[in-house]
Order: structure tokens, then C-alpha cells, then sequence
């Protein structure tokens, strides 16, 4: 009997660690049995690489999606990653002992707060501030960037603080021996020794700025069309999901599942790449 | 004895201080390496940047929304003239608590195959982490199309609080694992050992050796897992739904996230949006601070 329940058990046991892999499987199969089909109807060309998007004239083309999400990445690592890094840096070798416990959890709290309440923030904040310094409407890709800049900041800071931590302090010292100052030791010595760890960091930050969709959506201005500037609107391709999914059907709604396959082919290149260098810098310790 | 911790305790302080540099000795070294000093400069302004934004956001939303906390937003029933977010509120607990009653049992006990059954470089437990990492790194919106796809339409849940449970099961699933896992791997394996030289069985040693010892870390996971699932916004827009009742598991109701969501695309409401801007606050502030409380019990041991 006692044996019969260990065995049992061993199974329920297991059957709940297959979970992960039948929900991959299943969003796998979901995603691209809806998607892909609606791919092919509109031509695999014109889906990805058409420049109109009319659902109403049945032109599906989700180029400038794909490169507002692009510029809207981009323009947050730009923001985001040199605050991040130098923040870290701070957290790593400069931080007093006293207020290095406050600010650990204010980082936390920055990572906690959800993303709804920074696109009310960058709402109500940010875009009534570039509406009145720069004109235009202020729903734009600056406001975007600005915004998932400081939203992906955590997510940097922290796998950055551990691998400048994880760097060996005889590196360090070694640096000082020989006559470096402190900043030079660190950023010319301690930053190259943790570079696989930043990197990965990056990209999870990069990760979570492309996926990133109520707080863009809310500051990025949704218009369909290629970006036109630095203060003009863009949508990106969660957005596109959103804002249209709540009305479309047939081949309109289906067209939008396949703007989250690509979605997730991006995202699915982002965490290979990730595991890659996780790899990487777990060989080279 | 006596004389030799005299000796010993002068020279460390002697040491410390010979370590130290007075500030006027960086701001002399900084002067004659001015690039190190602007690196520095650089650093703290990056520092104080981050937690002044941080600091900023937080009282921005504090100052804005408190003023509108008015009784009328914590009715029982939503009208559109008190735009009460009461229904959210249980909304969201109820959410909570049916999602963290599908997600804990099974990351756990998925977390016990991991630590405690599985071989090393088996197979089976190569794709389980992988499948597991690729599944922390999917964005909530596609959480949000797989389960309109699976849950609504497919298995004809239609838009209801169950079909939003379980998309958020799929989304809290690797965060729960991943901790659970941790917290296992941290119990030492003399306890197991003593365990079975008494003659527990492996179900029993799990159950009242291992467990009790990880529940801190488990409980640190789960807390972050609630905090994910109150803010969660995209996964639910087209699962759960969006309207504003308290319905029962098979109906339609929305979570504060998405009340706040719903509120501020209309525009008409911005200042009860900022009042539920607060609550959310309020609630991941508490979230943080147990998950803080936790943590320092887990390095206490």
C-alpha cells in the first residue's frame, strides 16, 4: 500500500513538472494554428514587409509595427542602459553600508509597480510635459522610449549589481596595486570581467521593453503608420494587438493573432539569445 | 591572554584607518585624474536619478489620487456615476486566490520532481527548464492571445474569471518553480538522510522534513507571484474581461489593473483612475514589504 502511494505520488509529482512543457506546446500549437494560416492568405511578403495597414480595405501590412517596436526598444536601451549600468556600478562599489538596504528595496519596489500604473505616470505626467516643451501631441515615440526606459531599469540593475559582485575583489585590488584609481579599476577592469553577465541583462531588458504593452500604449500615440519622428506617434505591435482586438473578426482578427506570432518568434530569438549567454558566463566562472 | 587582544585590536583600527582615504585626498586624486572623477560624478548622478524618478512616481501618484479616495469609490455596486472600484477589488482577490490555488500546488510539485525525484542530465529535466525559462520570458499580452485562443474560444469558457485564472496560472507557473526549487535545493541533505535513517519513507521525508523547512523561500515566490497577478493587465484584457461586476467564475469582471486601464482609455474619470492608481500602490507596497520581511527571516535561517 505505502508503496503503491510513493509511486503514485512520484507521477503526480512529475505530471505537475510537465505543466511548463504543455503550456509551451499549447501556446506553441494555439499561436501559430491561428496565425500562420492568416500569414498565408495575405502572402507572407505583404504581411510582413506591406507598409499599409487598412483593415478596412483588407491591407495587412504590419512593417511599420514591427519597426516602431524596433525603435521603441531602441530608443529605451538608450535611456535605460547607461543609467542602469552606472546605477549598478553605484549599488556594487559606491553605496554607504547604511542606505544600501533602503535603496536594494527601493529597486525592488521599482520592479514591482505594474506596468498600468507607469503608463497612467508617463499619461498624465510625461505627455502633457512634451506636449508643452516640444508641441505636437506628445503621445509619441519619445514619451515611449523615455517611459520603457525607466521602466526597464530594474530589470537591468539587478542581474548587473550580481555580476559586478560575482567579479573577483583581487581583480580589483590588483588594479589598485598597480596604481589605478577606483574608477578606473572598475570600468576598465571589473566592467570587462562581468561583460557575458551585463550582456544578458541587456537583453533581458530588451526582452521586456519589446513585450512591454499597456504603458506603451497608453503614452505611444497608436497611430498605424511608419514613424515619422522623434515627437510623432507610433504603434507598436502589442499596441496593434490591443487596441484592435476588442472589435476585429475574420481575417482582420486573425491578422492580429499573427502580429503576436511574430511577436513571439522576436521574443522566442530574445530568450535563445539569452540562454546562449547565460551559458556563457555560467562556463566562464 | 589579556595583553595579546591589546595588541592585536590597535593594529586592525591602525589598519582600517591606512585603508581609508580622506575626502580630501579623492578630491586632490580626482583633480589630478579628472577623468576618473567625472566617471564618478557620473555614477552618483546615475544613482540619485534613478531613485529620484522612483521617489517621484510613487508621491506623483500618492499626492494625485489620495485626495479622490472618496467613500463613493468603495460602494458595492458600480455605477457610472460613482465609478466604484469596490467590484475590482474583490475581483482581484478572488483572482488571486484562484489562481495561486492552481499555481502553487503545481509549482511546487513540480519543483519537488526537480530537486528531489529527477536525475542528473535527465532528459526530461533539461526540457522542463527550458520550457520553464522560455515561459518567464513571454510577454503578458501573449499570455493574453493564448488564452483568448484556448481558454475562451476553444474550450468555450467564453470571457470569465476562470479563463483569467488560468492564463495567469501559465504566466505565475516558472515564478513559482523557480523559487520553490531554490528553497528546496537550500533545505541540507543531512536532514533528508537522518530522516531515512529513522526509516521515513521518501513521501513522508518530503512532506514533513523538506517542506517545513523551504516554506519561507516557497512563501517569498508566491508573495511575488500575487504581486505580478494584482498588476497584471494585458493577459486579462481578453480573458477575464472588463466588465465591472462581481460575477460568479463563469462570468466576466475586471481586476483593479484593468479598472484603471478601462478609466483612463475612456479619459471621462482620470481622477478616480488615479484613486485606483493609489490602491494598486498601496498594495505593492505591501507586497514588497512582506516579501522583505520573509526574506530577512530566510537569512536569519
Amino acid at each position: 500500500m505505502n508503496r503503491f502511494k510513493e509511486q503514485a505520488m512520484k507521477i503526480v509529482f512529475m505530471v505537475a513538472a510537465c505543466a511548463s512543457v504543455l503550456a509551451v506546446f499549447l501556446i506553441c500549437l494555439f499561436l501559430f494554428a491561428n496565425g500562420i494560416p492568416a500569414i498565408a492568405k495575405i502572402g507572407p511578403l505583404k504581411f510582413l514587409l506591406g507598409t499599409v495597414w487598412k483593415p478596412s480595405n483588407d491591407k495587412f501590412g504590419i512593417f511599420p509595427m514591427i519597426i516602431a517596436s524596433i525603435y521603441v526598444t531602441g530608443g529605451a536601451i538608450l535611456v535605460g542602459v547607461p543609467i542602469a549600468l552606472l546605477t549598478s556600478v553605484f549599488m556594487a562599489r559606491y553605496c554607504p553600508q547604511k542606505i544600501y538596504r533602503p535603496l536594494k528595496s527601493g529597486i525592488e519596489l521599482m520592479a514591482g509597480v505594474p506596468s498600468i500604473v507607469y503608463g497612467f505616470f508617463g499619461l498624465v505626467l510625461m505627455v502633457p510635459l512634451i506636449r508643452n516643451t516640444f508641441g505636437g501631441t506628445g503621445t509619441s515615440w519619445l514619451a515611449a522610449s523615455l517611459l520603457l526606459g525607466i521602466m526597464i531599469l530594474p530589470t537591468i540593475i539587478g542581474p548587473t549589481e550580481s555580476a559586478l559582485r560575482s567579479v573577483p575583489e583581487s581583480y580589483y585590488e590588483g588594479s589598485l596595486a598597480l596604481g589605478a584609481t577606483k574608477e578606473r579599476s572598475i570600468f576598465v577592469v571589473m566592467l570587462p570581467a562581468a561583460k557575458s553577465g551585463i550582456l544578458a541583462a541587456v537583453v533581458l531588458g530588451i526582452g521586456r521593453a519589446i513585450g512591454e504593452t499597456m504603458a506603451v500604449i497608453m503614452v505611444a500615440g497608436n497611430q498605424a503608420r511608419m514613424p515619422a519622428g522623434l515627437l510623432k506617434g507610433l504603434r507598436t505591435m502589442t499596441a496593434n494587438i490591443v487596441t484592435e482586438m476588442g472589435y476585429a473578426t475574420g481575417l482582420h482578427r486573425e491578422a492580429l493573432i499573427a502580429t503576436g506570432v511574430v511577436l513571439f518568434v522576436f521574443i522566442l530569438i530574445i530568450n535563445l539569445s539569452l540562454s546562449l549567454l547565460n551559458r556563457r558566463s555560467e562556463n566562464a566562472n | 591572554m589579556q595583553t595579546n587582544t591589546a595588541v592585536v585590536e590597535p593594529t586592525v583600527e591602525h589598519m582600517k584607518k591606512r585603508n581609508q582615504t580622506s575626502t580630501a585626498d579623492r578630491i586632490r586624486s580626482y583633480l589630478r585624474h579628472p577623468g576618473s572623477g567625472v566617471l564618478a560624478l557620473l555614477t552618483i548622478g546615475a544613482a540619485i536619478v534613478t531613485f529620484a524618478v522612483l521617489l517621484f512616481l510613487v508621491a506623483y501618484i500618492l499626492v494625485k489620487g489620495i485626495p479622490y479616495l472618496t467613500p463613493d469609490l468603495f460602494s458595492l455596486e458600480y455605477t457610472s456615476d460613482n465609478v466604484s472600484l469596490m467590484p475590482s477589488l474583490i475581483n482581484t482577490f478572488i483572482m488571486t486566490a484562484l489562481s495561486l490555488v492552481i499555481a502553487a500546488p503545481l509549482g511546487i510539485f513540480a519543483a519537488i520532481y526537480l530537486v528531489e525525484y529527477a536525475k542528473k542530465g535527465n532528459k526530461l529535466v533539461q526540457v522542463i527548464r527550458i520550457t520553464a525559462e522560455t515561459l518567464s520570458g513571454i510577454p503578458s499580452i501573449v499570455y493574453g492571445l493564448f488564452g483568448m485562443l484556448f481558454f475562451v474560444t476553444a474550450l468555450h469558457w467564453g470571457m470569465s474569471l476562470l479563463a483569467g485564472a488560468c492564463t495567469l496560472v501559465i504566466m505565475v507557473l516558472p515564478l513559482i518553480m523557480r523559487t520553490a526549487e531554490e528553497a528546496l535545493k537550500a533545505v541540507p541533505d543531512s536532514y533528508r538522510e537522518a530522516s531515512f535513517g529513522l526509516g521515513a519513507g521518501k513521501l513522508r521525508t518530503i512532506f514533513t522534513i523538506v517542506l517545513p523547512s523551504a516554506v519561507p523561500g516557497i512563501l517569498a515566490g508566491i508573495i511575488l507571484a500575487i504581486g505580478r497577478i494584482i498588476g497584471e493587465t494585458a493577459a486579462l484584457l481578453y480573458t477575464s474581461g472588463t466588465v465591472a461586476q462581481v460575477p460568479n467564475l463563469m462570468g466576466s469582471g475586471r481586476t483593479l489593473a484593468l479598472h484603471m486601464y478601462v478609466l483612463s482609455s475612456e479619459g471621462f474619470h482620470m481622477n478616480q483612475a488615479s484613486a485606483t492608481a493609489v490602491v494598486i500602490l498601496l498594495f505593492v507596497l505591501l507586497i514588497n514589504s512582506l516579501s522583505g520581511m520573509v526574506a530577512k527571516r530566510i537569512a536569519k535561517g
